[in-house]
C-alpha cells in the first residue's frame, strides 16, 4: 500500500454500524452480574460475536456499578474488535437499573438522542446521603426522568422493582423483560427466555417477572407508575353514640372555609383517635380562633397550616399514644400482611422500647410530675428503677396486657404532667403566631410552620424542641423586616438539614448580623 | 468458602487439544498456567484477581492430579517469596496478586527473586487495578519492573492474546533466567471470549519431585560478591537475551500498512481503546484493519530499542498511548529517538491527559488531536469541521446523589461502627486510625469514622506515634484480613513493644471479605485443605497483650459500646485488643439461605426473623439511619397531608440482623421499631398456644374498639 492510499481518508466501515453496544448501571447486589450473563447467552444463541466487562472490586458492595457489552453479526472465524469499556456519545442502550443510576448514565454521556435506548427502572433506592438527613432529603426523581425523556432517543422508564417483586423475582429479569419489549435488540422475545432458561435458576419466576416487563414495556413508553401511597381511608367504626356526636362535629366543621376544612377533616381524625371527641371540639375551637383572624385574600394560609399543625401538636407521641398504636389490630393485620404470614404460620412480634425517667415522670398528676421531674434525686431513682432497654413480646399475652393498660390510660392522660406541658406549649406557640400575624401576616404563617422542628422521641424530641425554641428566638430580629417571612423559613430549612444544627447556626448568624 | 464458587467453570478447566474454552480472562489465564505445565501457584486475593485465586482454590482436586502443588499465601510478600523454587529448579511457579498494592507487599522478595535469577520460569500476575472502579491509591505496578529489572507483559485484552502471553512468559522467563511479570487490567480479568485450547501439561519436575534431589547454587545467593555479579549479569546477558525472545517470538505486534508518515505506539492493554477511537474516525473497520500504522508493546518492559526504530522508519509523528503515569515507556522511546539523533516527532503525554485511565472519549480526543496535527486528510468531514454542535447533556450534578461503596444489608461490621458513634457522643472524638478491608467504609457517611489508611495490616501501626497515649487513647480498626496479612507482627507486635497505650479493634467477619469471602486462618468454617478455626485472641495473647477481650455477637450494640468505653477508660496501661466477632452477612446469607429453604420445604421448624418500623409511631427524624445505613432501611412518604417528613421503611431485604433494634435500644431513639419471627412449620402446641393468644388478643382489641371512634387505615 502506497502512502497516499493510506492517508486518503476512508469511507467509515458500515459494519460497525451493527455493532450493538449495551451498557447495564445498577447498584451492587442488583445482580447486574446476572443480567449481562442472559444478555451474552442470548447474543451468541443468534449467532452475534459477544463481549462482557464489568468493574468488581468494593463497587459490588452497595456502591454503584457498571456492566459492559459489545454484539455484532459476524461470519464463522471473525472476531471483531470491540470496546471494553462504554464511551460517552456512543452507546446503543443503556439499562439503569434505579432511576438516580439513569441520571448518573445520562450525566456521563451514554445517553444521547441520537442512538440511546434508554431502559430504567423508576424506582428508587436511597443513597445514604438522602436518607439521614433529619428532613426531607430525597432528590427528585421527575427531575431525571424529565431529563430521561429528552435525553434518550427512546425511553422505556417503568417500575421494574415493583414487576419483579410482584412475580416474586429480582430486578435483573423485569430489566431483560424490559429489553426484550423495547426491541431494542433484534432477537425474538423466545430467544430471550431461553437464555432465562439456560441460567437454570428460578426460571419459572425469573420468565414471570420477566413476561410482565416485556408486555409492559411493549405498550409503549409508560407513563411512569406513581409510587405506592398509603393514603388513610374515611371509613369509621365504632358506637352509634360516638358516631353521632361525630357528625356534630363534622358540621362544625363544614362551617370552616373549604381551604382550610379540607386539611381540618383529618386534623380532627388525628386528634380524636388520639383522645376522643371532646379533645376534637378543643381542637376545632383552636381553629375556629384562628380562622376568626383570617381571610379569604390570603386564601386562609395561616388557618390551613394551623389546622395542620395544632392537630399534630395535640396528637403528640407519648407512650400511651405509642402503647395503644403498637396494640391495634389494625396493626396486627398489616405486619401479618407485610411479613407474608400465613395461617399455617405463627408470627412472634417484638417491641423494642427504652422508657426514661421523663417517661414516668411525664405519666404522673401535672403538678407531682412537675415536682419529681425538677428533683434530679428523684429522676435518678426513676431511671434506676425502669430506664433500661425493654423488648415486649405483644404476641404473647403477657406482654399485650403491659402495653394494652398503657394504650388503655388516655382518660387519665389529660391529668398528667406530659400533657399539661404540651398544653403549654401549644397555647403559647399559637398566641404567638397569632400575635405575629397581626402585624406581619406571612410571618405568623411561618411561626405556625416552625412546628415541624418538633418531633421525636427523647433526645431527638429534645433536639426538635431546641430547635424550635432557637429559631423563634430569631423572631424579634426579623420582625418589620420585608423579608421576614422568607428568613424564618430558611432558617427552618436550615435546621432540617443537619442533626447537630451546624446549618441553623450559619443560617441564625445571618439574620444576627441584620440587627448588627 | 468463597463468595464465588467456581465448581461449574473448573471443569472448562480440563478441556483437551483442539477443544473451544468460552468463558472470563481470569479462567483463561488458570487454563493456560496448567497448559503450561506450572509445578506450583498461589497468590494473595484482591480485585481484580481474587476470582483467580478462587478458581484455584475450586480447582484443587484436578490440580493435585497433575502434581501442582496450590498455597494461599499469606500475603503478596509470601507468594513473591514462594517464587523461590524456581531459582534453583527447573519448575514453572506462577503467583497473582492485586497491582500495585501486592506488588508493593511483595516488592522485598521480588527485588530478591530478580537478583537472583530464575532457572525454571516464574510468573507473577498482576491484576492492575487502575481507573474506574479502582478501590486504591492510583499508581502503576510498571516501576517495579523497572526498579528490579523483571520484565513485563501488557498483552491485547482477548483471551487468545492473554492466554499466549502465558505461554511466552514462561518461555521469556527461562530464556533469560528473568521473573516475568504479566499485567491485567480490571476490565481484561473479566472479559469474555473464546480461545482453542491444548491438553494439560504435568510438570516435568514436581515440587514433590525436586524435595527428594535438593539443589543450590552459591551463585545464586545474594550476598556480596554475588550480588555484585548478579546486577551486571541483568545487564550484559539477561536483558540483551530477553530482547532477542521478544524479537524472534514477535511479541509486540505491528498492525496497519507499511509507508504510512505517521504511526501510534501503544501499551497492549490500550488496544482496544485505541482501534475503537480509529473506529469512530472510519480509520478502522470492524475486525480491526487500520489506515494508522500501530506497534503494540505487549512486552513494555524492556523496549526494543530496534523494532521501535524500524518502526520509526520514514515516519514525521508518532503518538505514544500509555495509561498512566509517570509516563516510562514515553521518555524510554524519546531517549532512543534522541540519542539516534532521529527527526521524529514524538507525542504523548502532550495531547492525551498525564493522569487518569484512558477511557474511550479521552482515546479519541487524544488521537484526533494527533491526526488533526499531521495527517488532518485522514480525518473525516464532520470531525475536520463539525457542522452541528454535539448535544448537550442534561446537568444533573446537583440531584443525582454520589453512590459508594459501604455495608451490605446485615454487615456485622455496622454495629460495631455504631457502638464507636455511642461512644463518641459520651467521650467525644478520638484519633482514629483506619485499615484496608470492608470496615474502611466507615469512612463514609453516615459514620465518618477514620481519617487514614496506610496498608493492609497497618492500622494500628499507623496510630503507633500515639502510643505513647494522652488525655484520650487512640484507636485503630483492623480486619480480620489484614490481622492475618501482617498486622499481628506488623502492628499488634509493635503496639506490645512499645507499651503502646492505645486500643486496636480487631474487625472478625470470618472471612477475608472484602475480597470474596476467602478462608484465612481464623475463619470458623471447615476447610479440607487448609488450617482454619484459630483464635485471633489466642495469637493476640501469645504476642504479649494482657487487655483482651472478645465480643462474640457484634449486633450487641450495648456490649459492644460498653467494652469499648472501658477499654478507652480503663486505668490499665499496655494495648488493648478488641476482637469483635460475627459472621459477613453477605457469606451466611449464601450460605444459610439455601439450607433454610430447604428446611422449611422439609417441614422442620424455622424461625425467620426480619424487622420493621410502625410508620404511624416514626416520626421522620431519621437518627436511626445516621447510625446505620444499611441499604434496607430507608424511607417512604406518608400520603398523609399533616405529615411533612418520611418515614422510616424497611424493605423485604432486611434479613433481620437485629442492627436496627439494638440500636434504637442502646441510643434510646425511639420506640417505632419491631421484629416480627415468621415460624415456619410451628409445632402443633405452638400452633394451639399461638391461636389462643390470638382469640384472647382479638376479644380485647374488640373491646377496646367498641368503646371509641377508629378511622380504618387501609395501608397498601
Amino acid at each position: 500500500m502506497s502512502v497516499e492510499t493510506a492517508l486518503a481518508p476512508r469511507i467509515p466501515d458500515a459494519r460497525m454500524g451493527q455493532v450493538i453496544k449495551l451498557a447495564v448501571l445498577a447498584v451492587g447486589g442488583q445482580g447486574g452480574g446476572v443480567l449481562s450473563g442472559w444478555i451474552e447467552k442470548l447474543a451468541r444463541a443468534q449467532g452475534y460475536a459477544c463481549q462482557t466487562t464489568s468493574v468488581a472490586g468494593v463497587a459490588q458492595r452497595t456502591g454503584a456499578t457498571i456492566y459492559y457489552i459489545e454484539m455484532a453479526p459476524v461470519a464463522p472465524g471473525e472476531t471483531p474488535i470491540f470496546s471494553l469499556a462504554p464511551a460517552s456519545g456512543d452507546v446503543d442502550i443503556l439499562i439503569a437499573a434505579e432511576i438516580m443510576e439513569a441520571g448518573r448514565a445520562i450525566m456521563r454521556g451514554f445517553v444521547t438522542p441520537d442512538r440511546t435506548t434508554l431502559i430504567a427502572s423508576t424506582h428508587r433506592v436511597l443513597a445514604v446521603s438522602e436518607k439521614m438527613v433529619p428532613g426531607d432529603g430525597i432528590a427528585d426523581a421527575d427531575e431525571v426522568i424529565a431529563a430521561a425523556e429528552t435525553a434518550a432517543q427512546r425511553a422505556v422508564l417503568l417500575d421494574m422493582e415493583r414487576l419483579a417483586v410482584d412475580n416474586g423475582s429480582v430486578i435483573s429479569a423485569s430489566l431483560f423483560g424490559g429489553l426484550a419489549g423495547s426491541g431494542a435488540l433484534p432477537f425474538p422475545e423466545t430467544a430471550f427466555e431461553d437464555a432465562i432458561r439456560a441460567g437454570g435458576k428460578g426460571v419459572d419466576a425469573s420468565l414471570r417477572a420477566f413476561r410482565a416487563a416485556a408486555a409492559a414495556a411493549r405498550d409503549g413508553d409508560q407513563p411512569v407508575a406513581p409510587a405506592a401511597t398509603d393514603r388513610p381511608a374515611a371509613a369509621m367504626v365504632g358506637p352509634q353514640r360516638l358516631q353521632k356526636d361525630w357528625e356534630e362535629l363534622e358540621s362544625q366543621l363544614r362551617n370552616l372555609p373549604g381551604a382550610v376544612a379540607e386539611l381540618a377533616l383529618p386534623g380532627l381524625r388525628k386528634v380524636v383517635d388520639f383522645q376522643d371527641l371532646a379533645y376534637g371540639r378543643e381542637y376545632l375551637d383552636r381553629l375556629e380562633r384562628v380562622v376568626a383572624t383570617d381571610d379569604a385574600e390570603h386564601g386562609f394560609a395561616l388557618s390551613r397550616e394551623a389546622a395542620k399543625y395544632i392537630a399534630n401538636a395535640m396528637a403528640y407521641d407519648d407512650v400511651v399514644r405509642v402503647a395503644d398504636r403498637k396494640t391495634r389490630a389494625a396493626r396486627f393485620d398489616r405486619i401479618r400482611r407485610e411479613m407474608f404470614v400465613k395461617d399455617d404460620k405463627v408470627m412472634q412480634l417484638t417491641e423494642f422500647l427504652h422508657p426514661r425517667a421523663e417517661e414516668i415522670a411525664g405519666l404522673l398528676p401535672a403538678r407531682l410530675g412537675a415536682k419529681v421531674e425538677a428533683s434530679p434525686k428523684w429522676m435518678a431513682r426513676l431511671d434506676r428503677w425502669f430506664s433500661k432497654g425493654r423488648r415486649i413480646r405483644t404476641d404473647t399475652l403477657r406482654g399485650f396486657l403491659m402495653l394494652y393498660m398503657i394504650g388503655g390510660l388516655r382518660g387519665w392522660r389529660r391529668r398528667t404532667h406530659r400533657h399539661a406541658l404540651e398544653q403549654a406549649h401549644l397555647d403559647d406557640w399559637l398566641a404567638l403566631a397569632l400575635r405575629t400575624s397581626e402585624k406581619d401576616y406571612q410571618l405568623g404563617v411561618e411561626v405556625v410552620r416552625t412546628r415541624r422542628l418538633v418531633k421525636g422521641y427523647s433526645d431527638t424530641h429534645t433536639r426538635g424542641l431546641s430547635k424550635f425554641d432557637r429559631v423563634l428566638a430569631m423572631l424579634p430580629a426579623l420582625q418589620g423586616r420585608e423579608d421576614a417571612a422568607d428568613w424564618l423559613r430558611r432558617l427552618r430549612e436550615a435546621a432540617l438539614l443537619d442533626e447537630e444544627g451546624k446549618a441553623l447556626d450559619g443560617a441564625m448568624r445571618t439574620v444576627e448580623s441584620f440587627a448588627a | 468458602m468463597a463468595e464465588r464458587s467456581f465448581k461449574a467453570e473448573v471443569e472448562h478447566l480440563r478441556l483437551g487439544a483442539g477443544e473451544t474454552f468460552t468463558g472470563e480472562g481470569i479462567l483463561a489465564i488458570t487454563k493456560a498456567l496448567l497448559e503450561n505445565g506450572v509445578g506450583y501457584v498461589g497468590g494473595y486475593q484482591g480485585a481484580p484477581i481474587s476470582h483467580l485465586m478462587d478458581v484455584l482454590a475450586d480447582a484443587e482436586e484436578l490440580l493435585s492430579e497433575l502434581g501442582v502443588r496450590f498455597e494461599a499465601n499469606a500475603s503478596e510478600a509470601a507468594a513473591a517469596a514462594m517464587l523461590a523454587a524456581s531459582v534453583h529448579y527447573p519448575i514453572r511457579g506462577a503467583v497473582t496478586f492485586k497491582g500495585s498494592v501486592g506488588v508493593n507487599v511483595a516488592s522485598d522478595a521480588l527485588a530478591n527473586l530478580a537478583s537472583s535469577g530464575v532457572t525454571g520460569g516464574a510468573l507473577v500476575i498482576v491484576g492492575e487495578d487502575y481507573g474506574e472502579g479502582s478501590s486504591i491509591m492510583q499508581e502503576r505496578s510498571h516501576a517495579f519492573a523497572m526498579k528490579s529489572q523483571f520484565w513485563l507483559l501488557d498483552p491485547r485484552p482477548n483471551l487468545p492474546s492473554i492466554v499466549k502471553a502465558v505461554e511466552q512468559g514462561f518461555e521469556l522467563s527461562e530464556a533469560s533466567n528473568t521473573p516475568v511479570m504479566l499485567m491485567v487490567r480490571i476490565r481484561s480479568c473479566h472479559v469474555t471470549g473464546s480461545f482453542e485450547t491444548r491438553d494439560n501439561q504435568r510438570p516435568p519436575l514436581t515440587v514433590r519431585e525436586a524435595l527428594s534431589a535438593p539443589r543450590r547454587d552459591f551463585n545464586r545467593v545474594v550476598l556480596p560478591p554475588m550480588s555484585f555479579a548478579h546486577e551486571q549479569d541483568k545487564v550484559n546477558n539477561r536483558w540483551p537475551a530477553a530482547e532477542k525472545f521478544i524479537v524472534e517470538n514477535g511479541i509486540n505486534e505491528r498492525f496497519g500498512p507499511e509507508g504510512a508518515r505517521i504511526g501510534i505506539v501503544c501499551q497492549g492493554g490500550m488496544y482496544n481503546g485505541v482501534i475503537r477511537a480509529l473506529q469512530r474516525l472510519g480509520l478502522a473497520d470492524i475486525l480491526g484493519q487500520t489506515d494508522v500504522p500501530l506497534y503494540v508493546l505487549n512486552a513494555t518492559y524492556p523496549l526494543v530499542e530496534s523494532e521501535f526504530m524500524a518502526f520509526c522508519e520514514g515516519k514525521e509523528a508518532v503518538l505514544v498511548i500509555e495509561e498512566g503515569q509517570p509516563e516510562f515507556i514515553e521518555q524510554a522511546l524519546s531517549t532512543m529517538l534522541y540519542r539516534a539523533g532521529s527527526d521524529v516527532r514524538l507525542h504523548g503525554k502532550d495531547m492525551l491527559p498525564m493522569a487518569g485511565e484512558y477511557t474511550g472519549q479521552v482515546m479519541l480526543d487524544g488521537v484526533t488531536a494527533f491526526l488533526r496535527a499531521h495527517a488532518p486528510d485522514m480525518l473525516p468531514g464532520q470531525v475536520r469541521a463539525p457542522n452541528k454542535p454535539a448535544p448537550a447533556t442534561p446537568d444533573l450534578s446537583s440531584t443525582v446523589p454520589i453512590r459508594p461503596p459501604g455495608f451490605c444489608t446485615g454487615c456485622p461490621e455496622r454495629p460495631i461502627f455504631a457502638a464507636m458513634k455511642l461512644v463518641e457522643k459520651e467521650l467525644g472524638q478520638h484519633q482514629i486510625s483506619a485499615d484496608i478491608g470492608c470496615h474502611l467504609f466507615a469512612a463514609l457517611p453516615p459514620f465518618e469514622i477514620g481519617g487514614q489508611t496506610m496498608g493492609y495490616g497497618l492500622g494500628p501501626a499507623s496510630n503507633a506515634a500515639f502510643d505513647g497515649g494522652g488525655e484520650k487513647r487512640a484507636i485503630s480498626i483492623i480486619g480480620d484480613g489484614g490481622f492475618w496479612h501482617n498486622g499481628l507482627s506488623t502492628s499488634i507486635g509493635n503496639m506490645v513493644f512499645n507499651k503502646s497505650d492505645s486500643l486496636a479493634i480487631v474487625v472478625d467477619n470470618y472471612y477475608s471479605a472484602a475480597t470474596g469471602g476467602q478462608d484465612i486462618p481464623s475463619s470458623r468454617a471447615d476447610n479440607p485443605t487448609k488450617a482454619t478455626n484459630n483464635p485471633i485472641t489466642d495469637a493476640v495473647k501469645g504476642i504479649g497483650v494482657k487487655w483482651v477481650r472478645q465480643v462474640d455477637r457484634t449486633y450487641d450494640v450495648a456490649r459492644m459500646r460498653q467494652v469499648i468505653r472501658e477499654a478507652l477508660t480503663t486505668g490499665e496501661q499496655g494495648p488493648k485488643v478488641i476482637v469483635a466477632s460475627s459472621e459477613c452477612m453477605l457469606n451466611r446469607q449464601r450460605r444459610e439461605k439455601p439450607q433454610r429453604a430447604k428446611a422449611i420445604k422439609d417441614g422442620r421448624r424455622i424461625e425467620a426473623p426480619r424487622f420493621g418500623v410502625d410508620e404511624d409511631v416514626c416520626t421522620g427524624d431519621h437518627a436511626c439511619i445516621r447510625l446505620s445505613g444499611c441499604p434496607s432501611l430507608s424511607l417512604k412518604r406518608l400520603d398523609d397531608p399533616l405529615r411533612d417528613d418520611p418515614v422510616v421503611a424497611i424493605d423485604h431485604t432486611c434479613v433481620g440482623c437485629g442492627n436496627c433494634g439494638e440500636v434504637a435500644e442502646a441510643a434510646v431513639l425511639c420506640p417505632s421499631f419491631y421484629r416480627a419471627d415468621v415460624v415456619h412449620n410451628p409445632t402443633g402446641t405452638e400452633r394451639w398456644f399461638a391461636r389462643l393468644r390470638t382469640r384472647l388478643i382479638d376479644w380485647l382489641q374488640t373491646r377496646r374498639a367498641n368503646r371509641r371512634l377508629t378511622f380504618v387505615e387501609t395501608a397498601r
